[in-house]
């Protein structure tokens, strides 16, 4: 059926898209994190360069996803696909949103003395990275078992934050001329909680679509 | 004879549909139910142990391939198939508790109760007052004219065609647009008031804008009347209907809530029919 393999192209098209936006989101959060560790200001200017890009991606999404219900009128399964897609796509611009205000924050740091303080900052970015990656594992393979044991990993963040919090507070309070740099770091901290947050309401859009069930608020 | 709630009861139906059968029929009364259904043209078979309940006052589509038994499903429910020789019913409609196929049901009167508006319009070569008024004069169902001229005006209204007639109502009929006669027709159904009326694809010769003021006539209408609507074109099943069948080869595969089925069908072959995948 002719009209059955343009709308499979149409899909197939979507999910190239999407998981292009998801992997240069990946890398942006990468990059914005190597800049901040490694104080590499040029890094951190590159990420956000390529912002635009990467919202340019999120408008084209969008398009594809309103032409594609406009015009193939697509029902089931490919219905929660497309509503999935258009969903996911805006919180995908918003983690490299998050990734921008990570490499600003390296730049602003670069310009001053590095704190002497060892924090789990990387460790907190790595383990935000890895969930991103298995969100658009799971999503790409329509995996709704996957999906959940992503959203379980985000408790592990927030552990993380928690923790970076109170030693940012307790730097803050121990010497004061490193409260300004430490406030930035706690930006950082909370940036990458967010992730977090964002890439638990990807995988919970994986669930609808696999198994049209709303897990949202549903704790 | 058994009451529907009974025979519900006794339903022996393949999982999906007994659950979702029992789902429909618990949250709303049940005007219609079917029980074990099969028909026959001849030696050929049409119907397989169709199961169903039809919920009072709601819009049930039936969907399904060309040839998949939908249409001779909806003639089932108010005997039309008896017109076509060498065809064989076997299973039970109920229709308010009431037995359709039982010996002593009175045909007439039971298409009387069950009105039907086919594919293609089909005006008596009369004016569009007589057309609407025929159903009234064959079952002397007008005691005086003034009457007669309410019960036309009133299922003129019902059509949603009165403001388009009312100046012209010894005008012929013929001289309507495609879709002024399917409402004409449906008009002509309604005159009789019927308790529940069956649709034939009612749309599907007409144009867009004769097509939307079918379909919103269908939803105003379900406030007085059970409507069952078989329909090629899924848009316009999930824009009317609460409820959505789907058929296939002979079978009922699935029934449930509207938006279910478009969005998250149970069954597979459901989801292939409704997303283009299928065969």
């Amino acid at each position: 059926m002719e009209h059955h393999r343009i709308l499979d192209r149409e899909l197939d098209n979507l999910r190239d898209r999407v998981l292009l936006l998801g992997g240069e989101t990946e890398t942006a959060l990468q990059r914005a994190m190597f800049a901040l560790v490694e104080r590499d200001t040029r890094t951190a200017q590159d990420v956000l360069k390529y912002d635009d890009e990467i919202d340019q991606l999120e408008v084209e999404i969008d398009r594809l996803c309103v032409d594609t219900i406009a015009l193939r009128q697509p029902a089931a399964r490919d219905l929660r696909f497309v509503i999935s897609v258009a969903k996911i796509t805006p919180i995908l611009e918003r983690i490299a949103d998050h990734a921008c205000n990570i490499a600003r924050v390296a730049i602003d740091l670069n310009d001053e003395p590095q704190l002497k303080l060892l924090l789990d900052l990387p460790h907190m970015s790595e383990l935000a990275s890895n969930m991103l990656r298995a969100a658009l594992d799971a999503f790409t393979s329509n995996d709704a078992a996957s999906a959940r044991a992503v959203i379980l990993r985000d408790d592990e963040i927030d552990k993380l934050y928690n923790t970076i919090f109170r030693d940012l507070i307790e730097l803050m309070v121990a010497d004061s001329s490193t409260t300004a740099r430490a406030a930035r770091l706690l930006f950082v901290a909370k940036h990458l909680e967010r992730i977090g947050d964002y890439v638990t309401d990807i995988c919970e859009l994986t669930v609808y679509m696999a198994e049209a069930a709303f897990i949202k608020h549903s704790k | 004879m058994s009451t529907p709630t009974t025979a519900l009861k006794n339903f022996k139906l393949e999982p999906s549909t007994s659950e979702q059968t029992a789902q429909l029929a618990g949250a709303l009364t049940e005007k219609v139910s079917v029980r074990d259904l099969n028909f026959f043209y001849g030696n050929t078979q049409a119907l397989y142990n169709v199961s169903l309940a039809i919920p009072e006052r709601q819009v049930m589509a039936f969907i399904g391939p060309s040839g998949c038994g939908k249409s001779t499903f909806l003639r089932t429910l108010n005997r039309m198939n008896d017109t076509i020789p060498g065809t064989r019913v076997v299973g039970q409609v109920w229709i308010d508790g009431q037995d359709i196929y039982a010996p002593e049901m009175d045909v007439v009167g039971l298409r009387r109760r069950v009105g039907m508006v086919f594919q293609k319009s089909n005006p008596f070569p009369k004016s569009i007052f007589d057309n609407v008024a025929y159903g009234l004069h064959i079952n002397r169902l007008a005691k005086s004219k003034a009457e007669l001229q309410e019960r036309v005006e009133r299922a003129l209204r019902d059509a949603a065609l009165w403001p388009e007639v009312k100046d012209r109502l010894k005008s012929s009929a013929l001289g309507l647009s495609g879709g002024q006669q399917q409402r004409l027709c449906i008009a002509r159904a309604l005159a009789v008031q019927p308790e529940v009326v069956l649709m034939d694809e009612p749309a599907s010769a007409l144009d867009p804008m004769a097509t939307q003021k079918i379909e919103e006539l269908i939803v105003e209408l379900k406030q007085q009347y059970t409507i069952v609507i078989v329909t090629h074109n899924m848009q316009q099943a999930a824009r009317v209907s609460d409820q959505t069948a789907f058929f296939w080869l002979g079978k009922l595969i699935e029934v449930n809530n509207t938006e279910k089925v478009f969005t998250a069908p149970d069954e597979k072959l459901t989801e292939d029919y409704i997303t283009g995948r299928f065969g």
